[in-house]
Parts: structure tokens; C-alpha cells; sequence
């Protein structure tokens, strides 16, 4: 049965429930928060269109800072900005922050304990059509390892500006990956989010596996879990935005429950939300896990869907995955 | 304002103490680079005894100028400099590099207040210090922001996308310093990576470019005047400097870049001899005294 704590949408299995790109709520959470704090920045390199700074822009045009194509410049700038008590956040495409800034991050931010919100856009194999090139399978990784960032992949646009605004209030360096496809908004202005705390989505009397996802994928775990549920397989779902600090009571007790744990991520499987839970299970609880996201291997061209599909990301196919599974 | 005869000697003073205090530092280390923070004490005595609003008890202080340290491994002359104006005991100094010290090998914000930032891989200061001046401005502050660099590091790519931003964004509060010494690890800079010219760069990208001798305070602290009186651009001081300034026998020498007294080249003294021998040549102003003095 669906969590009804977690006030999710009324249409949530309707062919026409509303779709927005998380990227969504970067800009209207930055709104937000840079018109209750006004020394919120958003820095841009040169993409203010498509990761929706433009829209912060438009609001506080002295606050939105054009830094033109240069990732590191960016990243050292917010640092810069932090260090005059400013709240930067640093949007471009999760490819180049935190691809092609990474060390900028590491040092400058993270190292330096810099109050700064590093924001990349377009992450996933759904950026669609861009190709291999622009769809970042690693940045969960690479700011996961970093002490002291926090990460967050939120699930829909709703959630992604409530993110927003609870990264501006929170003092400290943080990640926020956002997609650019359309997705289903699952969750409602009521969905409770704190940072650090996952969302039971749907819970089961005696589940027989506990599907854990974060970002947007939670919406695809949660239409597997109903196709299986119609076919007599009963499965929990706990979504996860907050990658770290991961809410492990949760995790645990998901996993515990239905003793075998499956994990979804739009994400290398190797470093990301996945080993995240595989390294605490190994250790609280060992139990069987299996983790579904891109098995080592890059991107390519394609409809978001369909490059979803292949990679056994879309219900069916996580449904799937879950099947063979839990008669494993 | 031009300073008094009585003021330079007393900064070279402070620029002598420095050295001897870098070299003390190193040798205990046994480990750092050498030549950087030899030829950069008379402009770190420059900053920290004459041209910095700051205050060494309250290194937090508002108000204060702001000098970013881009080239993080020089930072020992930076640690001398902050120990004898008083930001932290002498004593401390010896800590360099050892474990559990806040003297880290290359600078720690969070672990010595006063470092404004953490430093050491090379280009990322001036992107640091750009967005201080530009934030400072937006509130209308008139701090200065002063951030000094490596010439080597110039060869980083980050710092012409710094370069190209506080251009544009017209930054008269800022104030670099390049350390022109000529060498970097791997030989003379013209060799490794050809800068020059450095001025016509810096000018093409919309910075006012002014030259000094880096080793002359009081020319240094005229240059520094010269540069706040440029509103509509960001200024760019190319302070020629001599590597391991005041020891003869080791400058313009780039093996000494990164070697530590007692790891350096023994084509003069042998490494055990070459902490002494390096200390005793500064105590003695290269042998015009007789004896060290104490």
C-alpha cells in the first residue's frame, strides 16, 4: 500500500500525471530562496536557458552571475564568494560540474569548507540525443567520496525545489543533480523533505524485496512495484534523495523487512547510490542485493525513454530485474 | 603615501627576519621549497608590516584586506610573515608540516585563521579572489583584495578564465602580484612553457599591467600605491624576484624550487651541511660581517 504520510499526487498512475524536469525546481527554488536571503547567487556557465538560471536571472538580474564557459573558473569563483559570506550556487551540466571541475571542488569547496551549492544539470543517460559525452554517470560517485559534501538527487521537480531551498539554508558545501527530461511529479507541495531522510513511498505486509532509488528513477521503482504487486510479487519502496548523509535506520529497516534489497539509480552502479547501500548492508545487515542502474559503460544517442528501456531502467524493466530476482 | 627612509629599514628588517625564520622552518621540516619563499620575503613584509589592513588578533576582522595565496607551496614565507606580526607564537613555526600541526605543507583555511583560503594546486586564487572583490563590491565595501601567484603557475588554464572574468567584470578592487622568478619545478619558465609576454596578455584581457623589482619594498609599496589609484580595471603587478633571494649560492637556481635546505643539490655543500651553511650566510649579510649575529 502507498505511504499515506507521503502525500503523493492523486493522479500518480494516470497516463496524464503532470511532468517536469527536476531542473524545474532549481529555478523556482532558487527564486525562492534568493528572495528570503539576499545573498543567494546563482552563477552560470553560459546554459542559463537550459539549467533554468535564467529564471533567477530574471528575478535578481544584480545576483546572477554570468561566468561564460570556464567549469573551474566557476567552482573557484563560488568559493570566492562564500568567502565573503555569499550563498553561490554553481549550475552547469553535471557532465563539466563536477566533470570537468572536480579538483576545483575538491579543494576550493570541499577541502575548503566553502558554503557553496554545486548544481549539475542534464545528469543521466536521459539527457537523450546529446550522447555519451553529455550524460554524466558519475558525478554521484565523485561528490560522494568528497568529506564533508553533502549529495541529493531529488526525485521531481516539486522535491527539487524544496531541496533547493533547504541547501541554501544549510551551511556547507552541497550536491544537487538534476535531470533534464520531463518526469512524473509524484510528490506534492504536503510530501514531507528533510534533508538526510529517505520517503517510504509504499510499504507491504510481508515484502519480498525493498526497492531503494533515488532521483527520478523513484517514480519508475514505484510503477515496477505496482506491475509486480498485480502479479502476486509484493515489494517495498523507499525513496532516497539524499545520497549523504544516507539515512541508514531507513535502509536498514527496509532491507531488513524484506530481507533482499534492490537499489535504482540513473548512475554507474560502481560508486554511486548503489555501492552507498551495498556498503552499509555488507556491514549492518548482509542480506542479497541487487543493483540496477549502467553496468559499466557509457551513454549513447536515443530517446530518453528508450535509452531508459535499454538499460533496464524503465518499470518493466526494473520489474523485471526484480522478478528473476526474488526467485533467485 | 611614499614611505620613510626610517620605514624601509624597518621593513628590511622584517624581510631579513622572515628569511631567517624560512630557513629555520624548512630545516626543521626537512621537507618544502626553498627558492619562492626566499625571494618573496620583502613582499611578504611589504603586505603584512605596511600595505594589509588587518589585525592580527581578530584575523576574522571585516574590514580587512584580503590577500589570497594562489601558489600555495610558498606559503612558509606567508607562515613567517604571519608568526612575526603576530597572528600566532614564533615557536609555532617549527610545526611546519609535522603531523597534528596547523602549519599544513600547503595552506588549511579551516585550520589557521587568517589564510583566507586553501591553497596549493596551482590556478585556482585568482578565481578566488575575483568573486571576494566582486562580492565585496556588491556591498559596497572598499576592502582590497590582493592575490599573489606563481609565474609558473601562469601555464594553469584556469587562471586566463580568471583573468578573462575580472577583466570583463572590471575589478579595480583587485590587485594581483605575479612572482616573476623564472623557474618552476621542471626548469626556467621560458624553457618549460613560454609566458612572455606577460604584460601584453594581461593588457589584451583588459587589466592595467604594472612592473617592479619585487626584491625593492619600497618600489613594491609605490607600485602597490600606483595600483589603487586604477579604478576601471583590475591591476596586475609583475614583481620580478630573485628565487632563494639572500642566499648567493642557491639563487636563480631552479633545482632549489622545491627542495628543502639538507635536500637541495650538492654541487656547493653537501645536505648535511647545507642547513647551516645557508643560515650562516644569511646571518652573516653574506659574509660582510664577520661573525652570525645572534
Amino acid at each position: 500500500m502507498l505511504n499515506p504520510e507521503a502525500h503523493l499526487c492523486d493522479q500518480l498512475f494516470a497516463d496524464d500525471i503532470e511532468r517536469a524536469p527536476t531542473r524545474d525546481g532549481f529555478g523556482t527554488g532558487t527564486v525562492e530562496a534568493g528572495t528570503t536571503d539576499s545573498n543567494v547567487l546563482v552563477l552560470c556557465a553560459d546554459l542559463s536557458e537550459s539549467t533554468r538560471a535564467e529564471w533567477f536571472e530574471k528575478e535578481f538580474p544584480e545576483r546572477f552571475i554570468e561566468v561564460g564557459i570556464g567549469e573551474q573558473n566557476m567552482a573557484a569563483l563560488g568559493s570566492g564568494f562564500a568567502a565573503v559570506g555569499k550563498v553561490p550556487f554553481i549550475a552547469s551540466y553535471a557532465a563539466f560540474n563536477p566533470g570537468r571541475n572536480y579538483e576545483q571542488i575538491r579543494t576550493t569547496i570541499a577541502l575548503n569548507r566553502a558554503n557553496v551549492k554545486v548544481c549539475g544539470m542534464h545528469a543521466g543517460v536521459s539527457v537523450g540525443p546529446d550522447g555519451a559525452t553529455h550524460q554524466m554517470l558519475e558525478d554521484l560517485g565523485l561528490m560522494r567520496m568528497l568529506p564533508g559534501m553533502m549529495v541529493i538527487a531529488p526525485g521531481d521537480a516539486v522535491e527539487a525545489k524544496k531541496a533547493v531551498i533547504a541547501a541554501a539554508r544549510y551551511e556547507g558545501p552541497v550536491y544537487l543533480r538534476f535531470g533534464r527530461a520531463a518526469t512524473p511529479v509524484f510528490t506534492t507541495t504536503e510530501t514531507p523533505f528533510t534533508i538526510g531522510a529517505a520517503l517510504p513511498l509504499r510499504d507491504a505486509a510481508t515484502p519480498q524485496a525493498a526497492l531503494l532509488s533515488t532521483g527520478s528513477l523513484s517514480y519508475a521503482a514505484l510503477e515496477a512495484a505496482k506491475l509486480l504487486a498485480d502479479e502476486g510479487v509484493e515489494t517495498s519502496v523507499l525513496h532516497v534523495p539524499t545520497i549523504k548523509p544516507l539515512d541508514t535506520a531507513a535502509i536498514l529497516a527496509a532491507a531488513t523487512k524484506a530481507g533482499r534489497a534492490v537499489t535504482v539509480e540513473e548512475h554507474q552502479i560502481a560508486g554511486g547510490f548503489g555501492s552507498a547501500v551495498a556498503e552499509v548492508l555488507s556491514i549492518e545487515r548482509p542480506l542479497p542485493l541487487l543493483r540496477l542502474g549502467i553496468k559499466d559503460e557509457f551513454g549513447q544517442s536515443g530517446a530518453p525513454d528508450e535509452l531508459l528501456a535499454h538499460y533496464g531502467l524503465s518499470a518493466s524493466g526494473i520489474a523485471e530485474s526484480v522478478r528473476a530476482f526474488v526467485r533467485a | 603615501m611614499t614611505p620613510t627612509e626610517q620605514e624601509i629599514e624597518r621593513l628590511e628588517a622584517k624581510a631579513q627576519a622572515i628569511r631567517e625564520t624560512i630557513l629555520e622552518m624548512l630545516i626543521e621540516a626537512g621537507s618544502g621549497h626553498t627558492a619562492g619563499p626566499l625571494g618573496l620575503a620583502d613582499i611578504f613584509a611589504a603586505f603584512y608590516f605596511h600595505i594589509l589592513a588587518h589585525d592580527p588578533k581578530n584575523p576574522g576582522w571585516d574590514g580587512r584586506d584580503r590577500l589570497v595565496l594562489s601558489n600555495g607551496h610558498i606559503v612558509p614565507v606567508r607562515y613567517a610573515a604571519m608568526a612575526h606580526a603576530g597572528y600566532f607564537p614564533l615557536e609555532e613555526c617549527k610545526t611546519l608540516r609535522k603531523f597534528g600541526s596547523r602549519l599544513q605543507g600547503h595552506p588549511e583555511r579551516t585550520r589557521l585563521p587568517g589564510l583566507e583560503t586553501t591553497s596549493g594546486p596551482l590556478g585556482e586564487g585568482l578565481s578566488q579572489a575575483a568573486a571576494m572583490a566582486y562580492g565585496l563590491r556588491m556591498d559596497g565595501k572598499n576592502n582590497r583584495i590582493y592575490c599573489i601567484m606563481g609565474d609558473g603557475e601562469q601555464d594553469e588554464g584556469e587562471v586566463w578564465e580568471a583573468v578573462m572574468w575580472a577583466g570583463k567584470q572590471r575589478l579595480g578592487n583587485l590587485t594581483a602580484v605575479i612572482d616573476r622568478n623564472n623557474i618552476q619545478i621542471d626548469g626556467m619558465t621560458e624553457d618549460v612553457m613560454p609566458l612572455e609576454s606577460l604584460r601584453a596578455k594581461y593588457e589584451a584581457f583588459n587589466w592595467h599591467v604594472l612592473e617592479v623589482n619585487g626584491n625593492d619594498i619600497r618600489a613594491f609599496i609605490e607600485t602597490v600605491d600606483e595600483a589603487k589609484a586604477i579604478y576601471e580595471k583590475p591591476t596586475l603587478v609583475i614583481a620580478h624576484t630573485i628565487p632563494g633571494k639572500g642566499v648567493t649560492e642557491i639563487e636563480f637556481d631552479y633545482r632549489w624550487h622545491g627542495a628543502p635546505p639538507g635536500g637541495g643539490p650538492e654541487d656547493v655543500w653537501p645536505k648535511k651541511e647545507q642547513g647551516r651553511e645557508m643560515l650562516k650566510e644569511l646571518r652573516s649579510l653574506r659574509g660582510r660581517l664577520p661573525h652570525e649575529y645572534a
